[in-house]
């Protein structure tokens, strides 16, 4: 396998899928662990997710291991990768586990919290988060993936999108076909097809 | 094809511990589930549920839990095997029972799963449900990872046959909503046909009548197999130790709490300091092995969600083996080392070693950690919790708040649990005032109904869930009628379990197992109990309000207002639009209006925003869900609608 030869940048290797309710915040760190279980590492996830569709913050915490299983909760600043798919959430994560060397990728399309609608909250302009996350970050990505998904047809896609773009970086032995293995599970023709799509867009936003 | 039916034995799948739960049950060769819905534990009947027919089970969502232990029970008397579950505050429901079934014993094998929730992540309560077993008497087993979840749940059928009685399996949020690779073991088949005998001498366990009396030979009965548990339990695999032969401090452990204290074990690099002795049959304690491993050192720390179980049961047997293992110095929830209330997390842990050993530990470099928590206070505005798009609560919280306004006698509403208990979330509309347990909006109503003699002018009313009525509600709605209380309680019937998951109740025609089922008629069954009842669809504002204010202003008895509209999030409407809506920016006026913002200031719907800049409203087309309501509330009626 070729896992064998792969050797995690540390292990356990720390990645926090972040988001609101009903972005597919599970659904996204499910297909990325299935990836990896089939490369053959020890996959730990904890997911908050108890009131996720009613607006409220998700998380999943990721631990990539080859030796076996970890805390559901990583422990305060020692994410590796922060994956966000709303922008101040990544910023919310890093507070709490970031560190100068995290990696950050953000999706740029806010979903504005309840107390910003009612104007007792304030949101940060697009450059004001762009600051921060620079700040906070050894890397950032910010990857318009809500736009891109909608010109695939549905926004639900920008979690795979994400998913995409965080196995172009290279951190973790996982390609497209690895992507292919896990949906080919559950989905078939246009649904499988428009997903494929969605990954490969992802990877291609890494490039550019 | 679901994970829970892998035929490979030794093959390894990423399974969520109530996934690793329910294949247990499945290896077990189980006949029966039954639970009520309830985060964290839904999804282990829920999977259950869609392998029935295949394995050919019987898999239901009872009213309540009380019913889904009876339900469980039964099959266990006939001689199959049978699960139930449910969350902590559910074992509270179910306990009356439980405590009469820890008398009658078991026959087929019978596990309780309990899924607590340690710091309330989707609870209203921090409720611990591990005292039940100590106080009911009946064996607890706690899983220390999610292998052990699995393997545990198979376990502890064999166990429950072995005694004759339920066995108490506990999870919690971080075990149960967790995931971890698994490797499957034999799924076995069932072999068993259901047969009850009651023909047998009254004492006969196995063909007499299943009783809980005589009481004392009963009882007495039962501490025997807590007895024969004890001595079971202390050659338990599920107990084990890591650590060096002489540590200098001693974690005593359970459940997710074992891979938070290994994981501070591992940050402050203590394995050759520190030992770890995790616990998975936690009730009855075995005394000798707890022994062993107290005597190793003379500094102990547990390490425990919710309440102090282990944590005093353990210096129990420390103080009465004192003489032989010397006196110990104990840190744990008692002295405040471990916090009293909230979940625990590796950092806790890692809190208190450094504490008791004083090694310095400092998670995120101080510099950073001030730039990260100054852009999180003023960047990372706080998201509370809000009524999704298309949300009928959003509505029926809007007429409720209307028509209280327009009735002007200061009344107030009392809550229940459901999706709409978020109303007292900054995303509601804050008017429920009182909040409880499963039934008791329509309890507490029913006691306010009776103190106008004492001087209670203020209009009561009651909110109440399509399946919390039927879990609870119903004997507070009886009570309520019986005394002629003066209330007004309305029914949001959303189609569904939605707080959950949407799983289905007996209001709906389909059952758990996706058959058709006979619908049980809330409105029905309300005339038929002597309430005045109307139902209307709070979309439509104006006909909902009038009808509230109708309802508050008749003052004799109960008025039952049941308000139709089925979850945003069913199946038949997700990702369904039946409206596209926008903001017609010519008609709206802005801060000009004078209505001060009331689409978003007020009525607070996530896809419904304020453009500072134009300073109009705007509708976020992703998260729109096309219910249409807030074309209704705008007094320019800038918001337009089409039919999708």
């Amino acid at each position: 396998m070729i896992v064998k030869k792969f050797k995690l940048p540390s292990d356990p290797y720390n990645i926090i899928i972040t988001g609101v309710g009903g972005q597919g915040n599970v659904m996204a760190s499910r297909v990325l662990s299935n990836m990896l279980v089939n490369r053959g590492f020890m996959i730990t996830i904890g997911e908050t997710f108890g009131a996720s569709q009613r607006g409220g913050a998700v998380m999943s915490h990721i631990r990539v291991s080859s030796k076996g299983t970890w805390s559901p909760q990583i422990p305060k600043g020692k994410a590796d990768v922060i994956i966000a798919l709303e922008p101040i959430e990544a910023i919310r994560v890093l507070a709490a586990y970031g560190h100068p060397g995290v990696f950050v990728l953000a999706n740029t399309r806010p979903v504005y919290p309840v107390g910003v609608i009612t104007g007792e909250l304030n949101y940060p302009s697009r450059e004001e988060i762009k600051l921060s996350l620079q700040e906070l970050s050894a890397q950032l990505w910010l990857i318009d993936a809500t736009d891109q998904a909608i010109g695939l047809g549905n926004p639900i896609l920008t979690n795979i999108i994400m998913i995409g773009a965080f196995a172009k970086l290279g951190k973790l032995p996982i390609l497209l076909d690895d992507f292919i293995k896990v949906m080919e599970q559950t989905l078939t023709g246009d649904k499988l097809e428009i997903n494929l799509k969605a990954f490969t867009l992802g990877m291609e936003a890494l490039e550019t | 094809m679901s994970k829970l039916l892998e035929v490979r034995e030794g093959s390894c799948h990423l399974l969520m511990g109530n996934e690793a739960i329910a294949r247990g049950a499945l290896e077990a060769g189980i006949n029966v589930a039954a639970a009520y819905p309830g985060t964290p534990s839904s999804e282990i009947l829920e999977n259950l549920a869609q392998v029935a027919k295949v394995r050919n089970l019987y898999v239901e969502w009872s009213t309540n839990e009380k019913v889904a232990m009876e339900v469980a029970a039964a099959a266990s008397f006939a001689g199959l095997r049978s699960l139930c579950v449910m969350k902590q505050n559910g074992v509270n429901v179910a306990s009356d029972f439980m405590l009469h079934l820890a008398g009658s014993g078991t026959r087929g094998g019978m596990v309780l799963v309990t899924c607590d929730d340690p710091g309330a992540l989707s609870s209203v309560n921090e409720g611990e449900s591990r005292h039940f077993a100590r106080m009911i008497e009946v064996p607890l087993l706690e899983p220390g990872d999610f292998q052990e979840a699995k393997d545990m749940t198979r376990w502890a059928f064999e166990l429950s046959e072995e005694l004759r009685t339920l066995i108490m399996l506990r999870s919690v949020t971080r075990m149960s909503h967790a995931s971890g690779n698994i490797s499957m073991g034999k799924l076995q088949d069932q072999l068993r046909r259901a047969e009850f005998r009651y023909d047998g001498f009254i004492l006969d366990p196995n063909e007499g009548p299943v009783l809980s009396a005589p009481v004392a030979y009963k009882h007495g009965l039962q501490q025997g197999k807590i007895e024969k548990a004890r001595e079971l339990f202390e050659q338990s695999p599920f107990n084990t130790y890591e650590g060096p032969e002489k540590p200098e401090l001693l974690i005593i452990t359970s459940s997710a709490c074992t891979l938070y204290s290994r994981e501070a074990i591992h940050l402050l690099n203590l394995g050759g300091r520190v030992g770890l002795l995790k616990l998975g049959t936690t009730w009855p304690l075995p005394p000798n092995l707890l022994k062993k491993y107290l005597t190793l050192t003379g500094t102990i720390l547990i390490v425990e969600e919710v309440l102090p179980f282990l944590e005093e049961n353990v210096k129990i047997i420390a103080a009465e083996t004192a003489k032989e293992i010397g006196i110990k110095t104990f840190y744990g929830k008692n002295d405040g080392t471990i916090p009293m209330t909230g979940e625990l997390s590796p950092d806790l842990v890692v809190s208190a070693l450094s504490r008791i050993l004083e090694i310095p530990y400092a998670a995120i470099d101080p510099a950073y950690e001030k730039k990260a928590q100054a852009a999180a206070f003023f960047k990372a505005p706080q998201r509370g919790l809000a009524f999704c798009p298309g949300c009928p609560h959003r509505a029926s919280y809007w007429n409720i708040r209307n028509a209280l306004t327009l009735d002007d006698r200061q009344g107030f509403v009392c809550g229940d649990i459901g999706c709409y208990t978020l109303d007292i979330f900054p995303g509601g509309a804050n008017t429920l005032k009182t909040l409880h347990a499963m039934g008791s909006g329509t309890g507490v109503a029913s006691g306010f109904g009776q103190l106008s003699p004492f001087g209670l002018d203020k209009p009561v009313m009651a909110v109440c869930g399509d399946s919390t009525f039927f879990h609870a509600a119903m004997p507070a709605l009886v009570n309520a009628i019986h005394h002629r209380a003066n209330i007004t309680v309305v029914i949001l019937d959303n189609s569904g379990t939605a707080m959950t998951g949407f799983q289905s109740h007996p209001g709906l025609c389909i059952n758990a197992m996706g058959q058709e089922a006979p619908k049980v008629d809330i409105a029905k069954i309300c005339a038929a109990m002597g309430a005045k009842v109307a139902v209307c669809d709070p979309f439509d504002l104006p006909e909902t309000q009038k009808t509230l204010n109708r309802l508050m202003e008749d003052e004799v008895g109960v008025k039952v207002l049941i308000l139709n509209q089925k979850c945003g999030l069913s199946p038949e409407k997700k990702a369904v639009k039946k409206y596209d809506v926008h903001v017609d920016e010519n008609l709206c006026i802005g801060e000009d209006c004078g209505c001060n913002r009331l689409c978003t200031r007020i009525f607070r719907c996530p896809a419904l925003l304020w453009d500072k800049e134009k300073e109009k409203a705007r509708v976020d087309d992703v998260l729109c869900a096309g219910c249409g309501v807030c074309t209704g509330i705008c007094p320019q009626a800038a918001i337009v609608k089409e039919v999708a």
